[in-house]
C-alpha cells in the first residue's frame, strides 16, 4: 500500500463515521416511524455550535458536551411532540415537508441565537499529527473513529439486550404487533427522535474541531448522511455504518485518483447504480408490497 | 446583543413600513430623503460578505443623518437580503427600483447576484455602484456600473508578484467549487504566464467538505511544486489550512483576500502561520506609516465599527463604506440627485481616499484601482503583518 | 352546457383565466408584474411535477435539475451558439425529454424514499456538472441569456411577459386536466392507491410512470428555458437541491393531486419571501414555521382542504334546506 493510499483511506475512513452517525440517527427514527427527517443534518449542527457556546462562557469540555448532546437531545423531542406526533397520520411526503421546514426553523433560530459566523472548537487531546505507514492522520480523527465504535458497540447492545431496545425494534418491524404486545408505540417514536437527536450531536461535535461549525453545517451533513443511509439500506444499523464509510472513502478516492472537482457526482453515481441493481440498497429488508 | 440586533431588524421593518404609509398619506415633504437602495447577501453562504456589509452602511447612513445629512436632505436606506441568490437580487433590484424608487443603488455581495442585475440598471438608467470583486463586472465597461472592491485578478497579480520576488515559479492551485474561488482560479491561470508562472496542479473542494487531505497529499506528490495557492473563503481555507501542516507540506502557502479577516486565523489556529495574502491596507491600518494616504481613512472606520458593533473587522464591510462615500461624494458634487449628473459625478471621481485604495475613475476605468489597492501580508504571532 | 361550466374542471379554468385577466389592475408597477410572471413560471413547473408527485405518486427531489438544464440548454445555445431562441427551446425541451424517458426507467423502479434518494442524486449531478464546466456554463458565477425573440418581434418588459406566461400558465393547467381525466390519469390514480393492485387488472405500471416523470421534466425544462431568456441571466442556484425542495414544497403546501392547488401553492411561496423581505433574520425561521404549520392543520395541502370544508359546509346547509322542506 503506498503511502498515499494509507492517507486516503484514513482520511475516508473519518469523513465516514461521521456520515455513519449522521446515517445511524436516519435509520433509527425510519424505524420507529418510517419518516425520514430532513432535520437530522441540524441536531449536527446544534451539537457543535451548542458545545462553542458553551465553551465560550467558560464550562470545561467535560460539562459542556453532555449539556450540548442533552439540548440537542431536547430539540429532538421537542420536534417529535410539536411537528411529527401531530402529523403522525399524514402521507409520506406531508411528513418530509414537515421535517425539511422543521430543518429551516432550526436554521433560521440557530442564526438568531447564535450568528452567522463560523466557529472552531479546540481539539480534545492537541493537533499535533500522528503518522501511520506514511500517512498522517490528526488525533482528533482518531476520536472520532473511537467514539463511532463505541457508539455502534453501545447501540448493538441497546438494541440487542435491553427491553427498551427491544421494544424499539419490535416497533420498526410491525407497529400493530408491538402495540398488541404493550409496547408504548408512541413513546418509542418520541425517544427515537431523542436518541437520534443525541447522535447528531455527537457527531457535530466530534467533528467541529476539524471542520469548524456554523449555523448552516448540517445541510450538506444531513444530505451526505441520508446518501450514506439509503446506500446501506434504510433502517439497517450495520447498513448505516457500512454506508457511511463507503461513501466517505468512495468520495476520497474519487478525489485522490479521479477528479476532485466531480467527486461527490462520482459519490452520488455509484449510489444509483447500487439502488438499481439492490433497489433497497446494501442491507435493506427485501420484501413484497402489500397490496 | 443578539437581541438588539433583533430589535434593529424588527425596528427597521416598522421604520419602513411606517414610512411608506407617510409617503403615501402625507403630503410630499418639503425635503425628500435621499434614498440608497442595498440588496445585500446578508444570509446565505456569501453571509460573510453580505452582514458586515450591511452593518457598515446601517452605520455610516445613521451617522451622515446625525451630521445633517447631504445637501441638507436625509439619507434613507432600503435594504434587502438577497441571500446570495441571483434571481432575488434580480427581483430586489426591480423592487428597489420601480417599487421604492431609490435614487442610487450600492450593493451586490457576490459576482453573481451582480451580474443579474446589471442589465434592469442599464435598462432603468440608475447609478449601481456593485460590492463584488470579479473582472467582468466593470469589464467591459458599462454607463452606469461601478465596482468598490479590489478585482480578483489583481489578487492574483499581487501574489504572482510576490512569488516573483521569491524566486517561485512552479505552483499547485486548490481552489472551491464556489463562485468566487472559481473566479479566482481562471483569472489566475489567465495572467499566470504573464509572471512565469506555471500551474502544475489544480485542485477543487466542495462546500461543506469536511477534509481536503485527499487534494492536498496529490499536491505533495506532484513533482516540482515550490507553492501552494489557495482561493476561496469560509470554511474552506480554514481546514485546508490546517490540513496543509497535516500531510506535513513545507512549500510557501498563500491564501486570496477572500480570507481578509480575524476570523480565518482563529479558524485555522495555529496553523496559519506564515501564510501570505493580499489584502486591502485595512487589516494592518494602525501599523501603517503616518503618511500614508489611507491611513487616517482606515484607522477612523476600524475604530467607528468595532466600537459600534463589538466585532472585529473586515475588509468586506470596508467595501461598502466605499459604494456609500462613493455614492454620497457624487451626489454632493452632482448638487442633487439627478441620475445621469450622479453618474456622470462617479464616473469624474479622482483621488477618492477610500477603505480599498485611491479610486481614480475614468470613462474606461469604472473600478478605479490599481495594484496599490493590495498589501501582501503575512500572519505572524497570529496577527497580520506587512510583507516589506 | 351549463352544467359543463359548472364542472370543476371548466369552472377552475375560467376562474384561472380571469384572475390572470383582472390581476393587472393591482399590478402597480413593473416590479408587481416580475413576482407575477415569476408565480406563473414556477406554477408551470408545480403542474407538471404535481402529476408525478400527487397523481403518479412518485416523489421527486430533484426537478430544479430538468428545470436547470431547461435554462441552461436555452442560454448555452441561443447566447453562445447564437441560435434562435424558439430553435434552442424546443432542442433543449427534446433533449431533456429524452434525458428522462432514458433515466426515468431504471429510477422509477425505486420505491419509497429510494427514490428520493435517487432524484436528489440525479439532481445533485446535474448541478455538479454544470457547476463544474464554466466554460460553457459560467460556472457558479452564471451566464448572461439573450431575450426571447421569434423572428423580429422581441420579448422584453414584464407587461409582455405576463401575458405570454399566463397564456402558457392557462395552457398547462388545460393539458393536465385533459391528462387527469384521460384513461392515463386514471390508470395513474389506481396506481397511486395500490400498485401491485393496478397491475393485477391489468394496467402497465412501469409505461404510464415513465410518461408522467417525462411530461413532467419537459414541464419544468420549459419554465426553465422561458425563465431563463426572462430574467436574462441564469445561475447554478436555480439547480441546487434546495430548488428542487422548494418545488417540492410548493406543490405539497398547494395540494397533492390538485392542479389549481400546484398553482396555489406556487403563488403563495413565491410571494411569501417577498412579504418577510424586511425581516431578513426571520425570514428563514418563518418560512419553516409556515411550512410546518400548514402541514399540520391542512395537511392535504391548501386549496383540498379548503375545498373540503367548503364541501362540507354547502352539504350541512343543503340538508338544513331539505330538513326545512
Amino acid at each position: 500500500m503506498s503511502p498515499q493510499f494509507v492517507q486516503y483511506l484514513l482520511t475516508g475512513l473519518t469523513v465516514g463515521a461521521i456520515y455513519a452517525l449522521v446515517a445511524l440517527g436516519f435509520s433509527i427514527i425510519f424505524n420507529a416511524s418510517h419518516v425520514i427527517n430532513f432535520a437530522q443534518g441540524e441536531f449536527v449542527m446544534i451539537g457543535g455550535m451548542a458545545t462553542v457556546s458553551l465553551v465560550a462562557v467558560g464550562l470545561p469540555y467535560l460539562l459542556a458536551i453532555p449539556l450540548a448532546i442533552a439540548t440537542a437531545a431536547l430539540v429532538g423531542l421537542a420536534l417529535e411532540k410539536f411537528a411529527v406526533e401531530p402529523a403522525r397520520d399524514a402521507s409520506v411526503v406531508t411528513l418530509i415537508i414537515i421535517t425539511i421546514g422543521a430543518s429551516m426553523f432550526l436554521r433560521g433560530l440557530a442564526m438568531l441565537v447564535w450568528d452567522k459566523n463560523l466557529h472552531a472548537l479546540k481539539p480534545i487531546t492537541g493537533d499535533k499529527p500522528i503518522a501511520i505507514a506514511g500517512a498522517t492522520i490528526l488525533p482528533q480523527s482518531v476520536w472520532v473513529l473511537g467514539v463511532t465504535l463505541a457508539i455502534v458497540v453501545a447501540l448493538s447492545w441497546f438494541f440487542g439486550r435491553t427491553l427498551l431496545g427491544k421494544a424499539m425494534l419490535a416497533t420498526s418491524h410491525n407497529r400493530l404487533a408491538a402495540q398488541l404486545v404493550g409496547i408504548n408505540v408512541r413513546m418509542v417514536l418520541f425517544l427515537s427522535f431523542g436518541l437520534s437527536a443525541a447522535l447528531g450531536a455527537i457527531a457535530g461535535i466530534l467533528i467541529a474541531p476539524i471542520t469548524t461549525t456554523s449555523y448552516d453545517v448540517g445541510v450538506m451533513l444531513g444530505l451526505k448522511g441520508f446518501a450514506a443511509a439509503i446506500l446501506g439500506g434504510l433502517g439497517s444499523g450495520i447498513g448505516a455504518v457500512i454506508g457511511g464509510l463507503v461513501l466517505g472513502i468512495v468520495e476520497t478516492m474519487s478525489a485522490g485518483y479521479l477528479s476532485s472537482a466531480y467527486k461527490d457526482a462520482i459519490a452520488f453515481v455509484i449510489i444509483l447504480v447500487v439502488l438499481f441493481f439492490l433497489p433497497s440498497g446494501l442491507f435493506g429488508k427485501r420484501g413484497g408490497e402489500r397490496v | 446583543m443578539k437581541s438588539t440586533l433583533a430589535k434593529n431588524s424588527f425596528k427597521r421593518g416598522f421604520a419602513a413600513a411606517a414610512a411608506a404609509f407617510a409617503l403615501i398619506s402625507g403630503p410630499a415633504l418639503a425635503q425628500e430623503p435621499i434614498k440608497i437602495g442595498a440588496f445585500l447577501s446578508v444570509t446565505g453562504p456569501a453571509s460573510f460578505l453580505g452582514d458586515p456589509e450591511q452593518k457598515t452602511l446601517e452605520l455610516y447612513v445613521d451617522k451622515i443623518n446625525a451630521a445633517g445629512g447631504v445637501l441638507g436632505r436625509k439619507l434613507k436606506l432600503v435594504s434587502y437580503d438577497s441571500a446570495g441568490d441571483a434571481e432575488k437580487a434580480r427581483t430586489f433590484a426591480k423592487r428597489l427600483i420601480d417599487q421604492d424608487k431609490v435614487d442610487v443603488i450600492v450593493g451586490g455581495s457576490t459576482t453573481g447576484e451582480t451580474m443579474a442585475v446589471i442589465p434592469l440598471v442599464e435598462a432603468a438608467q440608475i447609478p449601481f455602484i456593485s460590492l463584488a470583486g470579479a473582472v467582468v463586472i466593470t469589464e467591459p465597461v458599462k454607463k452606469w456600473v461601478f465596482k468598490t472592491p479590489q478585482s480578483d485578478r489583481m489578487a492574483c497579480e499581487k501574489i504572482f508578484v510576490d512569488m516573483q520576488s521569491r524566486k517561485l515559479s512552479k505552483i499547485a492551485l486548490i481552489s472551491g467549487n464556489g463562485a468566487f474561488d472559481k473566479s479566482m482560479r481562471a483569472q489566475c491561470m489567465d495572467v499566470a504566464k504573464n509572471y512565469g508562472i506555471q500551474i502544475v496542479a489544480d485542485e477543487t473542494y466542495g462546500a461543506g467538505d469536511t477534509d481536503m487531505t485527499a487534494q492536498l497529499t496529490k499536491i505533495k506528490n506532484t513533482a516540482g511544486v515550490q507553492a501552494v495557492l489557495n482561493a476561496g473563503f469560509g470554511a474552506g481555507p480554514a481546514i485546508v489550512t490546517k490540513n496543509y501542516r497535516q500531510v506535513g507540506i513545507t512549500l510557501p502557502f498563500y491564501q486570496s483576500h477572500g480570507v481578509a479577516s480575524k476570523e480565518y486565523i482563529k479558524l485555522s489556529g495555529g496553523a496559519a502561520e506564515g501564510v501570505r495574502l493580499p489584502a486591502g491596507a485595512l487589516l494592518v491600518a494602525d501599523g501603517l506609516p503616518a503618511n500614508d494616504p489611507q491611513r487616517a481613512v482606515l484607522v477612523a472606520y476600524k475604530h467607528e465599527y468595532e466600537s459600534h458593533y463589538k466585532s472585529d473587522v473586515a475588509t468586506f464591510g470596508g467595501h461598502a463604506w466605499d459604494g456609500l462615500m462613493l455614492a454620497v461624494d457624487a451626489i454632493k458634487k452632482a448638487g442633487g440627485t439627478d441620475k445621469a449628473k450622479v453618474r456622470d459625478a462617479i464616473e469624474a471621481t479622482h483621488g477618492f481616499v477610500g477603505i480599498d485604495g485611491v479610486f481614480n475613475m475614468s470613462p474606461t476605468d469604472h473600478m478605479g484601482l490599481n495594484l496599490s489597492a493590495f498589501r501582501m501580508l503575512e500572519i505572524k504571532g497570529g496577527d497580520w503583518t506587512l510583507v516589506k | 352546457m351549463l352544467a359543463h361550466l359548472a364542472s370543476p374542471r371548466t369552472g377552475g379554468l375560467l376562474a384561472l383565466a380571469a384572475v390572470i385577466a383582472l390581476l393587472p389592475l393591482v399590478l402597480r408597477n413593473s416590479y408587481f408584474y416580475d413576482v407575477a410572471v415569476l408565480v406563473g413560471l414556477n406554477a408551470i413547473v408545480c403542474i407538471g411535477l404535481n402529476l408525478l408527485i400527487g397523481y403518479a405518486g412518485q416523489i421527486s427531489l430533484g426537478h430544479a435539475g430538468f428545470f436547470g438544464l431547461g435554462a441552461y440548454g436555452s442560454a448555452i445555445l441561443a447566447s453562445r451558439y447564437g441560435w434562435p431562441p424558439l430553435a434552442a427551446l424546443l432542442a433543449t425541451t427534446f433533449a431533456v425529454a429524452l434525458l428522462a424517458f432514458i433515466v426515468g426507467r431504471p429510477i422509477l423502479r425505486l420505491r419509497g424514499h429510494y427514490l428520493a434518494m435517487a432524484t436528489l442524486g440525479l439532481g445533485v449531478i446535474i448541478f455538479m456538472v454544470i457547476s463544474t464546466e464554466d466554460k460553457f456554463t459560467g460556472g457558479p458565477d452564471g451566464i448572461s441569456v439573450v431575450p426571447f425573440r421569434i423572428g423580429g418581434f422581441v420579448l422584453q418588459g414584464e407587461r409582455i411577459w405576463y401575458w405570454v406566461v399566463g397564456a402558457l400558465l392557462l395552457v398547462a393547467v388545460w393539458l393536465a386536466l385533459n391528462l387527469i381525466e384521460s384513461p392515463t390519469g386514471r390508470a395513474l390514480r389506481a396506481l397511486h392507491s395500490s400498485e401491485v393492485g393496478a397491475e393485477v387488472v391489468g394496467i402497465n405500471a412501469a409505461e404510464h410512470k415513465l410518461m408522467v416523470f417525462v411530461i413532467s421534466a419537459v414541464f419544468a425544462s420549459v419554465a426553465g428555458s422561458l425563465g431563463a431568456h426572462y430574467s436574462g441571466f441564469v445561475t447554478p442556484a436555480k439547480v441546487a437541491f434546495l430548488h428542487s425542495i422548494e418545488l417540492v414544497t410548493m406543490v405539497v403546501f398547494g395540494g397533492l393531486a390538485s392542479t389549481f392547488g400546484a398553482v396555489v401553492g406556487a403563488a403563495v411561496l413565491t410571494t411569501l419571501p417577498q412579504l418577510l423581505a424586511t425581516f431578513e433574520d426571520y425570514e428563514m425561521m418563518v418560512f419553516g414555521a409556515v411550512m410546518i404549520g400548514t402541514m399540520i392543520f391542512l395537511p392535504r395541502g391548501v386549496v383540498p382542504s379548503l375545498a373540503r370544508l367548503f364541501r362540507s359546509h354547502r352539504s350541512a346547509d343543503a340538508d338544513n334546506k331539505a330538513n326545512k322542506a
